[in-house]
């Protein structure tokens, strides 16, 4: 057990300061979780195979943020926009041009971090709650953005666009939702092994300077200007994969999914999945698609309140995030193997 | 010209809103160096429980006093009952944390008084005022408020044992705490304080935007702009940010074409985090230099 993961256990703050260990889980772990998401659904209805491809294009979505805000320490209420322009993206390209959508998710992934790091540029200069402020603006605006009049011809204006969903290729016989599943579990999983190693490249240290000191780490050489810009970008390019994806998922596109609603539920993912440990996206993805189903359950008329109370029970019980069941629960098992 | 004089007295009527809103928001964010994103609904509640208290036949003054005290004493319960066990936790958790006050109130409000468009008395009249089309006694009513609560709360700060201690509170914990200060209550009484000013601008607002349990969305936004813009270390920042976004959020909807309604918030958005590239801290705020 390292010094870091002591502090955890002590719910103190100092928590920030991870080893680059703790940003994932041990290999054992991660195996068991992958055979566990790939067996599944051969035992699940359609709609729970549904519900699965959701969680996980949401978990990506949660990561994208994971990486920004645990990774670089930058703070954004914007990614609903980033996931809008990818799932646009994706739907126009497959549905008025006819591109295949394996073709579109890396068009859209591409084009969404064009425009995360361009939009990084003038954040730059702003941190903290003026950050936040910037990236809410561009939330709020993405919903009208999609509804202008000239681009009409291709997003459908108000209506939005129906998008085809695609069959197994290669004859395979798989339902359309069950091929849709585990094409989405490839990208994440691409995506996840990608993430993990570019934080633990040199820029993912980079990241966790300018995150930990921005004023020590340019002392030490590193470009924060660019790093930051970096982490913008890449974050935004992963939530437009993620939003391309749940385009071809949901098969519908329409401004009014892509509100600053999706925006705060994705960051509730994050906080709830613990900030910077990669693995708790998904666990973040499934409280914020779950708990709300849970809490129209208890009560119909108070279906709000009832959210608000499960998190803050959450945040208390757990102020780090599913991240601390995850430690805590190592810990337990390392002092049962040591008896 | 007649036309602009007239839109910019509007938005100044507005923007007194988004001052009060932004006034409270600065106050909480003092406290705790945190933005409330429950600041609005808080205010709603309040302005519900005025409401009632008119239904209960309470005549609007004393309405009003009762609201401000239950906002304040209730401020200080939110913040010893939900907010203090999370002192510790990280910054996000705390963000998370408001979020879900947010839910929580804005569903007992709407479960308590429903959804429907509520009607709410203004104490000022609604004819127009000195003659002017656009700006009515209850709009000139509500900028007379504003500028009231802000020398108010000026001369508190500036002049009472306690406004001194609230500030020495905000900006230096440790040394506050080390002279005898209970830094743990003033951080209440700044909850208590921005809850009751929330109130303050629900209910000036509830008979322009009618009373139900979304009325501060929208508000809320521009008041968190506004403070932004101001500088959120400045209350008196923070006010003049409110009438700033007021001015130019009209002048935008009638003079750029193609804006309207629907994109008048983006546009005041982006003219507002065009300013922030320029001066990072806000107009009035203090520019804080960073050790390693």
């Amino acid at each position: 057990m390292s010094a870091a993961e002591e502090v955890v256990t002590e719910g103190n703050e100092a928590v920030e300061a991870v080893p680059k260990r703790a940003m994932t889980m041990g290999t054992g772990t991660s195996v068991v979780v992958l055979l566990l998401l790939i067996a599944v659904p051969l035992f699940a209805k359609n709609f729970v195979i549904f519900q699965l491809t959701q969680l996980l294009y949401l978990g990506l979505a949660v990561l994208a943020l994971n990486i920004l805000t645990g990774g670089s320490g930058q703070f954004s209420l914007g990614q609903s926009a980033f996931y809008g322009i990818g799932a646009y993206v994706t739907a126009v390209m497959m549905e008025q041009f006819n591109i295949p959508y394996f073709f579109c998710l890396p068009v859209a992934g591409v084009l969404c971090f064009g425009v995360g790091f361009l939009f990084g540029q003038p954040a730059l200069r702003l941190s903290g709650v003026y950050l936040a402020l910037a990236t809410f603006a561009l939330a709020t605006a993405m919903p009208q953005l999609l509804k202008l009049n000239f681009l009409e011809p291709w997003t459908g204006g108000v209506q939005g666009l129906v998008v085809t969903k695609p069959d197994a290729p290669f004859g395979l016989k798989m339902s359309q939702d069950m091929w849709l599943y585990y094409f989405t579990l490839l990208v994440v999983l691409a995506i996840y092994i990608f993430s993990v190693n570019l934080l633990r490249s040199r820029s993912g240290r980079a990241f966790m300077a300018i995150r930990d000191n921005e004023i020590a780490a340019s002392a030490m050489g590193v470009n924060v200007a660019l790093y930051k810009t970096l982490a913008f970008g890449v974050s935004a390019g992963i939530t437009g994969v993620a939003g391309g994806l749940s385009a071809i998922a949901v098969q519908f596109v329409a401004p009014d999914s892509f509100t600053i609603t999706l925006a705060i539920q994705l960051f509730l993912g994050m906080v709830v999945g613990g900030v910077g440990w990669l693995p708790g996206s998904i666990v973040g993805a499934a409280f914020i698609i779950f708990v709300p189903n849970i809490a129209e359950g208890i009560s119909k008329g108070l279906s709000g309140a009832v959210f608000g109370v499960i998190l803050f029970l959450v945040i208390y019980l757990v102020p780090h995030g599913a991240r601390q069941v995850a430690i805590l629960g190592q810990q337990f098992a390392g002092r049962f193997r040591r008896n | 010209m007649e036309l602009f004089t007239n839109q910019v007295l509007a938005g100044i009527a507005t923007g007194a809103i988004y001052a009060c809103m932004a006034l409270a928001v600065v106050m909480i964010y003092q406290a705790i160096d945190h933005l409330n994103f429950a600041q609005g609904e808080m205010a709603m509640f309040s302005t519900f429980i005025s409401w009632q208290l008119m239904q209960w036949g309470v005549p609007y003054w004393g309405a009003f006093v009762i609201t401000l005290v239950l906002s304040f004493i209730g401020g200080i319960a939110i913040e010893r009952i939900l907010f203090k066990p999370l002192a510790k936790a990280p910054v996000l958790t705390n963000v998370a944390g408001f979020i879900a006050l947010f839910s929580i109130i804005n569903s007992s409000a709407g479960l308590i008084w429903d959804f429907t468009i509520k009607q709410y008395p203004t104490p000022f009249g609604s004819s127009p005022f000195l003659g002017s089309q656009l700006v009515s006694t209850h709009q000139a009513g509500m900028i007379g408020v504003t500028v009231l609560l802000l020398l108010g709360l000026y001369f508190f700060f500036q002049y009472t044992r306690i406004g001194l201690a609230m500030r020495a509170a905000a900006s230096v914990p440790e040394s506050a705490r080390l002279v005898g200060i209970n830094t743990s209550w003033m951080i209440a009484l700044g909850w208590g304080m921005a809850s009751a000013i929330g109130a303050i601008a629900g209910m000036l607002i509830a008979p322009v935007v009618f009373l139900e349990p979304n009325m501060m969305g929208g508000v809320l936004i521009y008041g968190f702009a506004a403070a932004v813009l101001g500088g959120l270390t400045s209350p008196f920042g923070a006010v003049v940010g409110g009438f700033l976004v007021g001015i130019f959020e009209n002048l935008a909807g009638t003079y750029i074409p193609g804006v309207g309604n629907e994109l008048k918030l983006p546009i005041a958005l982006a003219l507002i985090i065009s300013v922030l590239v320029v001066k990072p801290a806000g107009l009035f705020g203090r520019h804080i230099v960073k050790r390693v």
